[in-house]
């Protein structure tokens, strides 16, 4: 079937609005005019494309690609799945990067203040292409939970950071992936900011324990879905009526 | 109950947060050693074809204070007016430019600037050109979703008074959110595109 068409109208009820007071950096960042639907044109409908040439042997192993003295202090995992579009099918080809804060919650950026150490052998970024099944994995250490400045004592859920790119810039993406079974989740201010629980839910990552490396490290599932296209089938036959 | 229609939900969006370069310009943080050199930061090289210009700014918020922890993104086409993408089926872009480039905002003064060349036209769906754009996408902490806009040229007056994308900005009061001013600076044409987030003079944003 083929899927040359515009991309799906955004579910925008399904993602966060744009005001969210109980987020407090929102208040002041985000836009009260109405968005102006535009139908796609080819400025949306195309993208990059990012070669596998790009990328390096370690670009998704946070365990090894900045350690100077041996391993990351944490738990060990897995984190795999497949960026699929909203018509089920697989994307191949998509860059998907990814940033995290170390075992103990402490990100390694020169704005950070959190009184967490750093861990000298934990960088906290990696990336990956998907394979022609739309296929990603990587290894790293499970992030810790952070508190950070917004109510008095809020704290983030242990979570990695995803950005991905499609085939088209309509669907540029960047979300977040939580653990099954954290009860933080339920407390975050940034989570709630999704108004659907069944939207929050598909931002879990499943433990996997048959995926797991026996003796190393436990593994995550996490499926990411890009908007998918409209069929120009139907199309096609229309035009001479 | 009815069939099911298989289709899936889009994976819901969550904001970029304070530390999104760590993931997007590590170099920039003095995460090093990790990549070679951060994607994004080069669009043009000496054998890119097109005008040289400069495209700066900042981005306000709400208060009229510049964002210092923002990611900006523009994907453009080339000077033909074609896309560096296998989803461009009217002809072979240039390959010495892929259209696409990525830059922080500063951190003490939240400027962020690009090399690039001026785009050419490109058709709308029915087939009328558009005036020269380039395509901007934001993320930032407190931004919960990225926010598409485009940048239009203040020197492109023709253009821009014929391109069906601005026509259908009814409240045409809001048009020159869009429009960047040109000067030159060290002798380079050089487009001053600032996006505010709130306010009178709030830019468009699109929902593509
Ligand atoms: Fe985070």
């Amino acid at each position: 079937m083929s899927d040359q068409g515009p991309f799906y109208q955004r579910d925008r009820s399904w993602h966060p609005p744009a005001f969210t007071p109980q987020y407090k950096t929102s208040i002041l960042r985000s836009p009260q005019y109405p968005l102006l639907s535009l139908d796609n044109t080819i400025s949306e409908m195309t993208g990059p494309t990012f070669g596998h040439n790009k990328l390096g042997p370690l670009d998704n192993d946070l365990i090894r690609n900045f350690a100077k003295t041996g391993d990351p202090i944490g738990q060990r995992i897995i984190v795999y799945g497949r960026v699929l579009d909203e018509n089920a099918r697989a994307v191949p080809g998509a860059l998907v990067e990814f940033w995290q804060a170390n075992a103990g919650g402490r990100y390694r950026h020169k704005k950070e203040t959190y009184l967490a150490a750093i861990d000298p052998n934990f960088g906290g970024c990696g990336r990956a292409i998907t394979d022609e099944e739309g296929r990603y994995w990587f290894r790293t250490i499970k992030p810790g939970a952070y508190p950070w400045p917004n109510g008095v004592n809020d704290w983030r859920p242990a979570h990695i950071h995803f950005s991905v790119f499609g085939h088209a810039f309509a669907q540029r993406m960047i979300t977040q992936m939580y653990f099954e079974g954290d009860p933080m989740i339920w407390q975050c201010p940034i989570v709630s900011t999704i108004p659907d629980k069944k939207a929050i839910e598909q931002l879990i990552a499943a433990l996997d324990r048959e995926s797991t490396l026996p003796m190393d490290a436990l593994a995550y599932k996490f499926d990411i879905v890009l908007r998918g296209r409209r069929s120009t089938m139907f199309e096609n036959r229309m035009e001479g009526n | 109950m009815v069939q099911k229609l298989d289709r899936l939900k889009e994976s819901p969006s969550q904001t970029a947060g304070p530390y999104v370069h760590i993931g997007a310009t590590p170099n920039w943080v003095e995460i090093t050693g990790v990549w070679n050199e951060d994607l994004g930061l080069v669009l043009v090289g000496p054998e890119t074809k097109g005008e040289r210009i400069v495209v700066q700014g900042r981005i306000f918020d709400g208060s009229g204070t510049p964002l210092k922890d923002a990611l900006v993104e523009i994907w453009q086409a080339d000077a033909q007016g074609l896309y560096n993408s296998p989803q461009e089926k009217r002809g072979k872009a240039d390959p010495h430019f892929t259209g696409w480039g990525r830059q922080p905002t500063d951190g003490t003064t939240g400027e962020y600037r690009f090399e690039t060349i001026k785009p050419g036209r490109v058709p709308y769906k029915d087939g009328r050109l558009m005036a020269p754009h380039i395509t901007f996408w934001i993320v930032a902490r407190g931004i919960n979703m990225g926010l598409h806009t485009r940048m239009y040229f203040g020197d492109e007056e023709a253009a821009n008074a014929e391109c069906p994308v601005l026509a259908r900005i009814e409240h045409k009061v809001r048009v020159p959110t869009l429009i960047a001013s040109r000067s030159e600076e060290k002798g380079m044409p050089t487009y001053t595109f600032d996006i505010r987030l709130q306010g009178e003079k709030e830019t468009v944003f699109f929902d593509i």
